[in-house]
């Protein structure tokens, strides 16, 4: 039975498939052994992309041990030619990974669909350690707009001029609201828990003390969003290194596994007047996939902390529904209850997420992949279940999303 | 051994509409669209100083402390080494032609007017095998070169040398050399 | 890498589909994208419903016009599906099939789609235009290049290095628009002369029109299942024996342009894996990536299936010719078929699908068949793409 056949039994209850035991006993299991980051500034301008992606780099293979020259089986770039304003830009993947002659390639998507190929080499058995790299540099682009409205069709969306290309996001935030009966004060309350958490992260350049009614008062952004529930742009790039059982084994005395990995497209660009407004399908697809494979049920009571797709306010609400942490229109009453602090039943984006550290474009993902792992590897006694969701968004207009099960046991 | 008897491809017409130029140009709904994508790139540290060095009539390049290998244009870290190169070095800028060749058009297929030589100069720069795989190397136009130099192997292996705008028109930028032309006989 | 007795699963191609290849085509790139997938469904016997997971690839966004390219058309094997695109420009096309080779490898999909799309038409006024931004924006772009550029250089790199003149260059173009004319997707099939091509209009010296693969719209789709799956819907299912993909640096004018060592790691990497240790005598059938002439023969040698710079004196006695030792680009590959860059990989790819079933009716190489071999080649002369199929 192929994957997508569960898929297929989503709603309006998450039915979640149970765990294939005998494949997971005969899989090797795939681990993080190290991770490094660099950036995370509004604008990093002394320093080119190529530059920024090798501090990253150089700080992921020391806290691995590896050599890239020659400990790597292979290297996996994630990027988007209009993001770096040059076309075919895998052109510049190799060097600042040193990966000049090795087996490198690029995934025209989000770092945690690039984190998803390199769990996939290593589970053929044909490599055992994998680099995965992302990055960004939205401060490059002058009409970050224009791109944006390039990737809506351009034959029936397009034309039709769209003021702000976004406004996808308006229309699922309206809808999400209409079909739960969330408020503005709820989107709000996401907004400013996140901005106050990212307070304590290195990563978060945005964040802020803000109050309830501060974001609520703050200029309508795309309605019903104002402008600090929009999460803004960050220069950033992330590398991790991935490793096979027996590799982790040798490299590390703690590794933290990635047990399960998932990743949907709901439907193309071209076809966005199919989505089903105010859901996100590819969220919760990848998630079955992931949890099906990490043998996950119930994700809130079987890990032990999220980190989750938050570019908009909304999407932090939506996004645990579609996962699965909260009931069908439920997320809302959690985060009332305070459910969703840090200490508290279930954590979710306590990096502050992107309404604090900003949105690096395709290093989104592998960056949310990053502070759950950086939580696991330093804190996992703070939890009964050492585990984490990780859940990625690729961002208005695409309906892709991507979802790793992260563990420390 | 025993050879299948050959079998048809499951397909005999590829599905799919040819247009001439004229069919499409009269298509309804041609849609129309030009692209706002605006960059402003950030050189980094290597280029930058690499196009400052331009500025004053210099070719600048890194080394690696690992394998010595010289680098131009300059990166900030060894390629092969993944090691930072913190050295920087001025070269001469003479060196040799790799390969040249003649263009009759322009980045958007135009014809030229005038033919256009351009060609990879490998730079005299220590820490390369000579005749090796890699080398320190400039991309640029060529000017004293002729096509019939191009086309009959005379240019490849010329001893060149960068010819500067002068500079007041330098603005950090690879057009600071307007191109390499061949050291006469006895100079190089 | 390892080789491939580690491997848990083993993959099986099962079916291929490609639309025609136009200079203009009238579908969207959505439209060919579907179109090439139900042809290689429809081959295999299989619906859209019997897809895990689908592998995507086309090169850069700017010849469709749409940021995000590869989201534009994603749904195209159906919603809600593991869905991802791979990309190493030019390489694309044989890249797809490497990545789905590992979606069902690692044993995470039981079926795979790899579809390749690109419509270069779209882009005015000459689809050339898109390259001027795939240089570096700083060093290279302020001259103004043209990609026609780096490849005449190499082109005339190669010719120095090796004695191989513009005459025997253009037999490559003669032999593939030949092969092309059996190849029903074809776009620039021509019985022509060496002397047309020295003729044709000259762009860069050494390069003539004749010398380089046409603009085209297309798409073609290679479906990818597991062992158990493959036997099912197939009593001749082909094997993918290796993979192999390496990227060399960036600085392509800090490198020696006559030998391509990019492809020949790729390629030891693939023979490794396929246990491959001597591929000019053990490669049946190869499809080497061919948008200019010259790089036919420069990927053969990189390929190790001649010796350096031997490969214009195979190609002088026929060698390479569907009737010879060793037939390159039966197909009539990218200068016959035509060069949707993307799709025109995985066109080589299901090339060697029908040759080592013995489906390609009149393109079928006259010698018995057991290894095939496809390859493509990409970014700034970089990308070196190889895979294996054996039957």
């Amino acid at each position: 039975m192929g994957v997508h056949t569960y898929v297929a039994a989503a709603h309006p209850n998450i039915v979640v498939a149970p765990p294939t035991s005998v494949g997971r006993i005969l899989m090797r299991r795939v681990a993080i052994v190290g991770a490094g980051w660099a950036g995370f500034r509004p604008q990093v301008p002394e320093l080119s992309f190529r530059e920024l992606v090798y501090e990253a780099a150089s700080r992921a293979y020391e806290e691995a041990g590896v050599d890239p020259r020659s400990d790597v089986d292979a290297f996996v770039s994630c990027q988007e030619d209009y993001w770096e304003g040059i076309a075919i830009a895998d052109e510049f993947a190799p060097e600042p990974l040193g990966a000049v002659l090795r087996p490198t390639y690029t995934v025209a998507g989000d770092g945690l669909q690039g984190l998803a190929q390199a769990f996939m080499m290593i589970r053929s058995g044909a490599f055992d350690v994998v680099v995965v790299e992302a990055h960004a540099k939205p401060s490059d682009i002058v009409t970050l707009d224009g791109i944006y409205e390039l990737a809506l069709d351009p034959l029936h969306v397009r034309p039709l001029r769209p003021g702000n290309p976004l406004f996808t996001a308006g229309l699922d935030a309206v809808a999400y609201m209409a079909r739960t009966g969330a408020s503005r004060l709820h989107l709000a309350m996401v907004a400013a828990a996140n901005k106050r958490m990212g307070l304590s992260n290195p990563r978060a350049p945005h964040a802020a003390r803000v109050t309830v009614d501060d974001v609520l008062e703050s200029p309508t952004y795309i309605y019903p969003m104002s402008q600090l529930e929009v999460a803004p742009f960050t220069d950033a790039a992330v590398v991790m290194v991935l490793a096979s059982d027996e590799a982790a084994r040798r490299l590390t005395d703690a590794p933290v596994w990635l047990d399960g990995v998932g990743w949907a497209t709901e439907v193309g660009t071209g076809a966005v007047e199919f989505h089903e407004w105010g859901r996100m399908p590819s969220i919760r697809a990848a998630a079955l996939m992931a949890y099906q494979m990490a043998g996950v049920d119930s994700p809130a009571s079987q890990t032990g902390f999220a980190e989750v797709e938050d570019r908009f306010s909304f999407m932090e609400l939506l996004a645990l529904e579609e996962l699965g942490v909260a009931g069908e229109g439920e997320a809302a009453a959690m985060l009332e209850r305070g459910d969703l602090a840090p200490g508290a039943f279930y954590p979710v984006n306590q990096s502050g997420g992107s309404l604090s550290v900003g949105v690096p474009l395709e290093a989104t993902g592998l960056w949310r992949a990053l502070e759950a792992y950086l939580e696991l590897r330093d804190n996992s006694g703070a939890y009964d279940q050492p585990r984490a969701v990780v859940a990625s968004w690729r961002g208005p207009p695409t309906y892709t999303s991507a979802v790793a099960v992260l563990s420390a046991v | 051994m025993a050879v299948e008897k050959p079998r048809r491809p499951g397909w005999v017409e590829p599905p799919g509409h040819y247009l001439k130029s004229r069919e499409m140009y009269s298509l309804p709904g041609l849609v129309e669209y030009k692209p706002r994508a605006r960059y402003l790139f950030s050189a980094g540290q290597a280029q930058s100083r690499f196009l400052r060095g331009l500025r004053e009539g210099k070719i600048l390049g890194t080394r690696c402390p690992r394998c010595g290998r010289v680098y131009v244009p300059p990166r900030m870290f060894c390629e092969y080494c993944h090691a930072p190169t913190t050295e920087w070095v001025e070269l001469p800028g003479t060196g040799r032609v790799h390969t040249a060749v003649v263009s009759y058009i322009g980045t958007f297929r135009e014809r030229r007017e005038e033919p256009e030589i351009v060609g990879v100069i490998q730079l005299d720069a220590p820490g390369y095998v000579e005749g090796g795989y890699e080398f320190a190397g400039l991309f640029h136009r060529l000017c004293g070169v002729t096509p019939e130099d191009v086309m009959s192997g005379r240019a490849i292996g010329m001893r060149v040398r960068p010819r500067w705008r002068p500079p007041e028109e330098r603005r950090g930028d690879v057009n600071d050399i307007e191109c390499f032309e061949p050291i006469p006989e006895g100079e190089g | 890498m390892r080789p491939n007795i580690f491997v848990k699963d083993k993959v099986a191609v099962v079916g291929a589909g490609l639309t025609l290849f136009r200079r203009r085509l009238l579908e969207t790139p959505r439209e060919l994208a579907w179109e090439a997938a139900r042809q290689a469904l429809d081959s295999a016997g299989l619906t859209f419903d019997d897809i895990d997971c689908v592998v995507m690839g086309t090169a850069p966004d700017a010849f469709d016009g749409v940021h995000f390219n590869g989201e534009y058309f994603a749904d195209v094997a159906g919603r809600n599906k593991p869905t991802v695109r791979v990309y190493v420009g030019g390489g694309t096309g044989v890249f797809v099939p490497i990545a789905a080779w590992w979606h069902v490898a690692s044993g995470l999909c039981k079926t795979a789609l790899a579809v390749a799309e690109e419509k270069m038409s779209p882009a005015h006024p000459h689809p050339q235009g898109v390259f001027a931004y795939i240089w570096d924006p700083i060093l290279e772009r302020p001259l103004g290049p043209n990609l026609i550029w780096i490849f005449a250089m190499e082109m005339r790199r190669y010719m120095h290095k090796c004695g191989a003149t513009k005459e025997i260059i253009a037999r490559v173009s003669v032999k593939n628009k030949r092969n092309a004319l059996d190849h029903p997707a074809a776009q620039a099939a021509a019985n022509i002369t060496v002397d047309d091509v020295l003729r044709s209009e000259l762009l860069v010296w050494p390069v003539n029109r004749l010398d380089i693969s046409p603009v085209s719209d297309g798409a073609a789709a290679v479906v990818f299942a597991s062992e158990n799956e493959a036997r099912r819907i197939t009593d001749s299912p082909v094997w993918v024996e290796g993979i192999g993909f390496a990227l060399d640096n960036t600085h392509w004018y800090n490198r020696e342009l006559a030998y391509p060592r990019y492809v020949n790691y790729a390629a030891r990497m693939a023979y490794k894996m396929a246990g491959i240790e001597r591929p000019w005598r053990e490669i049946d059938v190869a499809e080497p990536y061919d948008p200019f002439d010259y790089k036919e023969l420069h990927h053969i040698e990189g390929l190790m299936l001649a010796r350096p710079c031997e490969a214009p004196k195979l190609l002088e006695e026929d060698w390479f010719d569907r009737s010879g030792e060793l037939p390159t680009s039966p197909s009539g590959g990218l200068l016959g078929v035509g060069n949707p860059i993307a799709a025109a990989g995985l066109m080589k790819v299901a090339e060697i699908f029908w040759q080592l079933r013995y489906e390609a009716g009149p393109r079928q190489v006259k010698k018995p068949v057991h290894y095939g071999l496809a390859q493509a080649w990409g970014d700034l002369m970089q990308v070196g793409t190889v895979i294996v199929l054996g039957n």
